[in-house]
């Protein structure tokens, strides 16, 4: 036997001491759900592909990414990130930039190319009713799962109210064409200008397994203003559509009122704005807390000088001139009429007082349940009461955003592809919560958020041009880096460096730790200075 | 210092971390690391010591391409690792008395100078018993001839061993099993002190250092260091004891750190009897943070709180901070 450098005798080594017997808790590695992960609508494993942008890995973290959601591009443009309102890290110093980093994945591969492939074909055939985003990526997970798919669309361009709702300054358009058409080279039939009005007799007639309709919620909801001579009144989903589909843009003249306090009344007023009206006012009923609108949506629109005006609503229209009641918030959040009257003027009124649905189409299908706003009842797998068809997007009961839209094509995909093959889908156990008390955060250092960077607000008020620019390749990576990690093993070696026993076995980069319960006396050193709370101690039962 | 690397998702703060450059990392977290203190050892659970000399030793052997002779004072170090017939160093190990580590380690030097090995160097290790107390006289006469050793005391503050009785490092006010809080006894004394590491330095030897096994990187840089310089070298670990402080044994890190943080154990390096480097403080603490969660402690709070020996304990923390300029540019 080779001996050591200056050992001549055999020693008994105290490796047959196994201490592990000491034990009365064992530590065992845990992956826990990060909050990000938990709060997104689309499914995401936010953390699990911040993990492969941390190391500049970005094809590997997109690729993790598209796993749940086709459209990176656009939603870290777009989402109102309900991840970063959850971000742990919001309670050390800043919340991590996950919409910055996501949309710099999905702008990297659009640049580079990067694309999905389909999964072996399965002779299934699944009819897609709305090429918005909830339709779209229900497409895109069928494909991955085999199934050919045809869309239907009613509109003359794919994409729904991510292009007829969202104005260009959000999302630009080559953007938003680029991710579509990543879906559509994966083998998708996407028929325009085709509305389905029978879908019964649409599956049968195409020889469809199974449908799924998602098309959207674009009739503007109107309201009765006493009008002695009605001066130009437009809705704001006709507004926003009409940018698109290359009409003349109208003519909204210098003042504009907008009647709603949602995003849809913000995006109106922005782009009255930069259509040339020198004053967007907005007219809610009730205060600016309760407006529906997103906060950042909000901070957009003050920034570029649309006016608030909460607390009113419109009582009568005579011309230009509109008389506006003020209104006041009783005990119970409602507002009420205080009986104080003034006046406003301005050229033209855009309503934007919320959408409803247009399912009239399906009311003569045996076993859907239609509520009296339009909505479709659907089941926990997005099935409707019609056998083997499924319903998502803003047309079922849910919060109504594209992200919400995406993950539901993404839930219906599923629960399509387990009813195509006569199974019922199997739900994997949910991860108990990765808490902000679980982490360990002496061992993270202060780091601010990247800010991205912002048109400036002249070419804001003028122009189409997108708001907020990406972050590049450095700043991108250094964001990626603020990740705490919450809940997921990240191999900062603590574990490996803090046991006073060497019971803790480094498997080697991307493999992680294992216990050796041998010599492992159960101290709780490695759970206590694990920093993303990866490690818990339960009792031995021997 | 090691300048810190906020870039990462732990900077250096981590034992080591994926993202970091190799050279960034502690010997702790490379793969093919010695293991010089192996599995098996008979120390408590959550030993801070038992840290704390796997540290050192690892890092020794790394420097030196593991041509090192370990000599060991006796104590907990010993006596967890080397029951008969069992041992749990992979280094060269010799053991001889409580008081003599130091002299053994000179006479081991000599040897392998007669021997004409030149390139193996020598490391003694102790505890702060037979460091600071027992061994004091062959450490300063090891210090005065400039012996090439480096000598380690791992600092646990009492003689935990046979059963935690005082040492000169035992804090003021410290339950131990000879200083009980009876009467109107609140636990030791406050005394002088006795700061090893500033009577190291008053013999003018080429390098102290102060080091706590909360901060590896800062222990592994001083003791690579060290390594590279001839002459007597000497390094006083801080390391918490779970059994004498009287503490859970998940503890001992966080408790190494609270003592860094609170400016109780204050982390410098000195060169030729002038101190050369001190580790800023990064979060200060009051010193109520440390006392709290150890036993030997709990007669400062219970039945009540005795502001007068917490204010005692936070004046010295304050000239600590004082003294070495604890608090600076944060890290």
């Amino acid at each position: 036997m080779q001996k050591p450098f200056a050992i001549a005798l055999d020693v008994g080594t105290s490796l047959a001491n196994l201490t592990g017997s000491w034990r009365t808790e064992r530590p065992v590695y845990v992956d826990l759900l990060p909050p990000c992960n938990h709060a997104c609508p689309a499914g995401e494993n936010i953390q699990a592909w911040l993990y492969h942008a941390e190391e500049g890995d970005y094809e590997s973290a997109w690729r993790k990414l598209m796993e749940s959601n086709p459209l990176p591009a656009v939603h870290g443009r777009v989402c109102y990130r309900p991840c970063e309102t959850a971000c742990n890290r919001g309670q050390l110093d800043q919340t991590v930039s996950i919409h910055a980093i996501e949309r710099f994945l999905g702008d990297e591969a659009l640049k580079r190319g990067w694309t999905i492939e389909p999964g072996a074909p399965t002779g299934k055939h699944v009819l897609v009713i709305g090429a918005g985003p909830s339709g779209l990526s229900a497409a895109y997970h069928l494909r991955r799962l085999g199934h050919e798919v045809t869309v239907h669309d009613a509109g003359p361009l794919a994409g729904g109210m991510m292009r007829f709702g969202i104005p260009k300054y959000r999302l630009p358009r080559d953007i938003l064409d680029g991710e579509i058409a990543r879906i559509v080279g994966m083998g998708v039939t996407v028929k325009l200008d085709s509305p389905v009005t029978d879908i019964p007799e649409q599956m049968k007639k195409g020889g469809f397994d199974a449908a799924f309709v998602a098309v959207g919620a674009h009739l503007a909801k109107r309201t009765d203003i006493p009008a002695r001579e009605a001066g130009k009144i437009v809705d704001a989903v006709s507004l926003l559509r009409g940018m698109e589909t290359g009409a003349e843009p109208p003519k909204l003249g210098r003042r504009v009122v907008i009647y709603g306090g949602g995003n849809t009344a913000l995006d109106a007023a922005r782009t009255a704005k930069r259509l040339g009206a020198s004053e967007a006012l907005v007219v809610y009923r009730r205060t600016q807390e309760q407006m529906p609108a997103h906060d950042v949506e909000l901070e957009e629109a003050l920034d570029e000088g649309v006016i608030l005006h909460w607390l009113r609503t419109i009582k009568q229209i005579d011309g230009t001139t509109f008389t506006v009641e003020k209104m006041k918030i009783d005990e119970n959040g409602w507002p009420q009429p205080t009986g104080e009257y003034e006046e406003l003027e301005a050229d033209t009124l855009i309503l934007a007082l919320g959408q409803s649905v247009d399912t009239s189409f399906m009311k003569t299908i045996p076993g859907v349940e239609i509520a009296d706003d339009g909505v479709i009842d659907v089941d926990e797998t997005m099935m409707t009461g019609y056998r083997g068809l499924f319903a998502g997007g803003d047309m079922v009961p849910a919060e109504r955003t594209v992200t919400v839209a995406v993950g539901h094509g993404k839930k219906a995909a599923l629960n399509i592809d387990a009813y195509l093959r006569g199974e019922q889908r199997e739900l994997p156990e949910k991860h108990p919560a990765a808490d902000f008390e679980r982490l360990n955060t002496w061992y993270y250092t202060d780091a601010d958020k990247t800010v991205q960077p912002t048109l400036d607000l002249i070419r804001r008020r003028t122009t189409f041009d997108e708001i907020h620019g990406g972050l590049d390749e450095t700043n991108a990576l250094f964001e990626a880096r603020r990740c705490l990690s919450c809940g997921n093993c990240f191999e900062c070696d603590n574990c490996y460096g803090f046991c006073p026993d060497n019971a803790v076995i480094k498997l080697g980069p991307g493999r992680r730790f294992e216990f050796n319960y041998d010599f492992c006396k159960g101290c709780g050193l490695c759970a206590a200075e694990c920093p993303c709370g990866a490690i818990v101690m339960e009792p031995e039962t021997f | 210092m090691s300048q810190r690397i906020k870039f990462y998702q732990t900077g250096t703060l981590t034992v080591g971390n994926r993202l970091l450059d190799a050279k960034d990392r502690t010997v702790q977290a490379t793969l093919d690391r010695g293991n010089s203190l192996t599995s098996g050892h008979r120390a408590c659970q959550g030993c801070g010591e038992a840290l704390g000399a796997r540290y050192v030793v690892d890092a020794a052997m790394r420097w030196a391409d593991n041509r090192v002779v370990a000599v060991n004072a006796t104590g907990c170090l010993e006596v967890f690792s080397t029951p008969y017939p069992e041992s749990s160093w992979q280094v060269p190990w010799i053991h001889s008395l409580f008081g003599n580590a130091p002299a053994v380690a000179t006479g081991v030097r000599a040897a392998l100078r007669a021997k004409g090995r030149t390139d193996v160097k020598v490391l003694a290790q102790g505890g702060d018993g037979g460091t600071v107390d027992i061994g004091f006289g062959c450490l300063s006469g090891m210090f005065e001839r400039n012996d090439d050793v480096l000598y380690v005391c791992y600092d646990n503050e009492a003689y935990m061993n046979t059963g935690v009785q005082r040492s000169s490092r035992t804090p003021p006010a410290a339950r131990t099993a000879t200083t009980p809080p009876v009467g109107n006894s609140s636990g030791n004394v406050f005394g002088q002190g006795k700061n090893a590491a500033l009577i190291a330095m008053a013999h003018n030897i080429p390098y102290v250092a102060t080091a706590s096994v909360a901060d590896l990187h800062d222990l592994e840089e001083k003791v690579t260091k060290a390594m590279g310089i001839d002459g007597a070298r000497y390094i006083h670990v801080h390391v918490p004891c779970p059994l004498g402080w009287g503490s859970p044994p998940h503890d001992t890190i966080r408790l190494a750190r609270l003592a860094v943080e609170t400016g109780l154990f204050a982390l410098f390096e000195a060169e030729d009897g002038e101190v050369s480097d001190v580790t800023h403080i990064r979060r200060r603490l009051p010193v109520e943070e440390y006392l709290k969660p150890q036993r030997r402690f709990a007669h400062l709070f219970r039945p009540q709180t005795d502001a007068d020996a917490i204010g005692q304990i936070q004046s010295i923390a304050d000239r600590n901070i004082e003294k070495f300029g604890l608090i600076g540019r944060n890290g």
